[in-house]
């Protein structure tokens, strides 16, 4: 069968492009959306190990992680509509009322 | 040759069952149309369809001509991508949740093999098909907003919001019957009713379920964009909703995922809550083996009956043949006893099937349409309670009976 | 080069090549239908490795709704192609050498890791859904009653900050 550190290193590896779309896009949905790429990143490192050990406690932590990504979705789509409506704009680089 | 045939024989079998089930789903698709017209118009004291052909019955032959040849524009502006992405998710979609549905109990042994009827039984067969629901709100979505028009972004975004509105309701309604049948498999919940065969009709899900069953109906009927439901696609509503800026083929595409999508819930009903493959009537009942026989032969002198005296010549020579085939098979099931006995499983399947489809089609004809706030106060204040109330409610007997 | 091998290869193939396209597309929706690409092909993995129930899960909720609710509010903004604004030539430069550089360190630190995790190969049984269920009921309903509150709070949350203003 599949060694265990295959998907660890498929893992790191979608994790890795995750930060790297954080940081080089700047629409606010497109950095919201690699949020959840990393999110499911990690989701495929715990599975991983749950097969690994033959433990189903990484599995049920899955979808608790699942969960919460969908409460933080609903919410952080929230906040995008209104900062839509404030400033007019979904570039993150217009969002600079504080800055000097 | 031969032993690479034998060492590869499993996916060989699946490709061949894929293949004929795509054909035959493709075919019952295009006379659903025919069925459809027909009904409705013999609701509405009109003839339907019936010059093409006898009866009409050529009549999805040129529907499929008139969509293959008609011109496809595409409207300048539209996001090209989702644009063409949209009516290839639905259909695939569609065509992908007929591989989860059994057919039939017993497999069939041809050299050496056992070959089930159906695809495939997944441990997880009802996630699967909701999955597969909950992915093709997406082709409807899609194809609202790539049209760039406000016609179809409306009704794009008015169905998805419906279809996402009666999933809730939908996977809630179910959660009685695996309760009740302790697995996500298909093949379990029909095995599970099987389990008083003495029965007969009463050891089906629906008498205990009946509330699940009609909220999953209701929803499921929702969830299609059928009529009650059809605000969105309505044609003197919305010009024709999502649709709207799709042509020939495309709009061919969302018409077949339609209509298998009514195909599948029809299925499902009759799996999950009438039984599947079983028979009404209860187990010591052994003439009723030869109803299957006995309906084939009655329909087929009936349509050489009414061949004899059908107007035109063609429908004179085409109807009888017809007719002699149909007969014909009927009595070579009484003859043939081994056959008469597979075959029981997926006639009753397909009768059922065959019922809540001719449902399906009544309620378009008889229902007048929901308005969009109503339709949406239906479904999250009456349809999810009851569903919800419904899994509490049989939750609550499982525990007290210690099932 | 067994069956099981070459399908791992094709699913995690097509999900870095969705994730390369989130990174990569100027239009918000694209991106979105990428993410949903590479969702889909995770599910396909924990499928292969036989974790079956939360294959389903992942697709039904992450695909099916938390996906749904990206794309209404891409089309409720009408948010339109990014725009070209003036980036630093050395963030372009520098960063993206340094990113790879991050995500090699990862895989390299993860790939050479203790032999314990290298040695145990997958057993690919599945999971049973019956086991999960019994953990999720019995050792975790803590937790889990938690989340239903978490998401109750979320949509009182999200309903509040998506009002009108009343005039």
């Amino acid at each position: 069968m599949i060694p265990a550190h295959y998907y660890l290193v498929l893992s790191a590896i979608l994790f890795g492009l995750g930060v790297v779309a954080f940081i080089f896009r700047r629409n606010i949905i497109t950095i919201f959306m690699s949020i959840e790429l990393m999110l499911n990143a990690v989701n495929l490192a715990f599975v991983a190990f749950s097969q690994a050990w033959n433990r189903l406690d990484g599995q049920v932590f899955v979808l608790f992680v699942i969960v919460v990504a969908a409460a933080e979705a609903a919410v952080g789509l929230g906040i995008i509509i209104l900062i839509q409506r404030n400033r007019q704009s979904l570039n993150v680089e217009r969002v600079d009322l504080l800055k000097l | 040759m031969s032993d690479f045939l034998a060492q590869h024989a499993e996916i060989i079998i699946t490709l061949i069952k894929v293949l004929l089930l795509l054909f035959i789903v493709l075919t019952v698709n295009a006379y659903l149309t025919w069925f459809e017209r027909k009904v409705v118009a013999h609701m509405q004291s009109r003839w339907g369809p019936h010059r093409v052909g006898p009866h009409g019955l050529l009549q999805p032959l040129a529907d499929g001509a008139k969509f293959l040849l008609k011109e496809d524009p595409t409207p300048s502006g539209v996001d090209k991508f989702t644009y063409f992405l949209a009516p290839l998710m639905a259909l695939a979609l569609a065509l992908t949740s007929i591989a989860i549905l059994p057919f039939g109990p017993d497999p069939i042994r041809i050299f050496g093999h056992d070959i089930f009827l159906g695809i495939v039984d997944l441990n997880i067969g009802i996630l699967a098909l909701f999955a597969i629901t909950a992915l093709s709100v997406y082709g409807v979505a899609l194809a609202g907003w790539s049209s760039n028009s406000k016609y179809p972004l409306l009704g794009g975004l008015r169905s998805s919001a419906q279809m996402v509105s009666y999933e809730l309701s939908l996977t809630m309604s179910v959660v009685g019957v695996l309760l009740m049948a302790g697995s996500f498999s298909l093949r379990d919940i029909i095995n599970a009713q099987a389990a008083h065969p003495e029965r007969g009709i009463l050891g089906w899900n629906v008498f205990p379920q009946i509330l699940g069953f009609l909220c999953f109906f209701t929803s499921a009927v929702a969830e299609t964009d059928r009529a009650p439901f059809d605000l969105p696609e309505a044609e003197s509503e919305l010009v024709a909703g999502f649709h709207t800026e799709y042509a020939s083929f495309k709009f061919a595409m969302f018409f077949i995922a339609e209509y298998t999508s009514m195909i599948t819930v029809s299925a499902l009903c009759s799996i999950l809550f009438f039984g599947g493959w079983l028979s009404p009537f209860p187990a010591a009942w052994t003439f009723a083996h030869y109803l299957p026989s006995a309906i084939l032969i009655a329909s087929g002198l009936w349509v050489m009956w009414d061949g004899f005296r059908y107007e035109t010549i063609f429908g004179r020579i085409l109807l009888p043949g017809v007719g002699a085939v149909i007969t014909v098979i009927g009595v070579v099931l009484i003859l043939l006893p081994s056959v008469n006995e597979f075959i029981q499983g997926p006639f009753w399947l397909l009768g059922k099937i065959s019922f809540f489809l001719f449902v399906y089609v009544w309620a378009r004809g008889t229902l007048p349409r929901f308005r969009y706030d109503q339709l949406m106060s239906f479904g999250w204040k009456l349809l999810l309670p009851v569903s919800l109330a419904n899994v509490v409610i049989t939750a609550f007997v499982i525990l007290l009976r210690g099932h | 080069m067994n069956a099981p091998l070459v399908v791992f290869f094709f699913l995690a193939a097509i999900a870095i090549l969705g994730a390369i396209s989130l990174i990569l597309q100027r239009h918000p929706i694209h991106s979105a239908l990428s993410l949903i690409v590479v969702m889909v092909a995770l599910a396909g993995l924990y499928l292969l490795m036989g974790a079956e129930f939360v294959a389903a899960v992942q697709i039904i909720v992450y695909g099916g709704a938390i996906m749904v609710l990206f794309i209404f509010v891409i089309m409720l903004l009408n948010a339109g192609v990014e725009e070209r604004t003036n980036m630093s030539k050395m963030a372009g430069w520098a960063g993206l050498p340094l990113a790879i550089a991050l995500m090699g360190f990862l895989a390299a630190a993860v790939a050479r890791s203790t032999d314990r995790v290298q040695a145990v190969a997958q057993s690919g049984a599945t999971a049973p859904t019956k086991v999960v269920a019994g953990l999720l009921f019995q050792e975790f309903v803590y937790p889990f009653e938690l989340t239903s509150f978490l998401i109750l709070v979320a949509i009182i949350g999200a309903i509040v900050l998506a009002q009108r203003e009343k005039q």
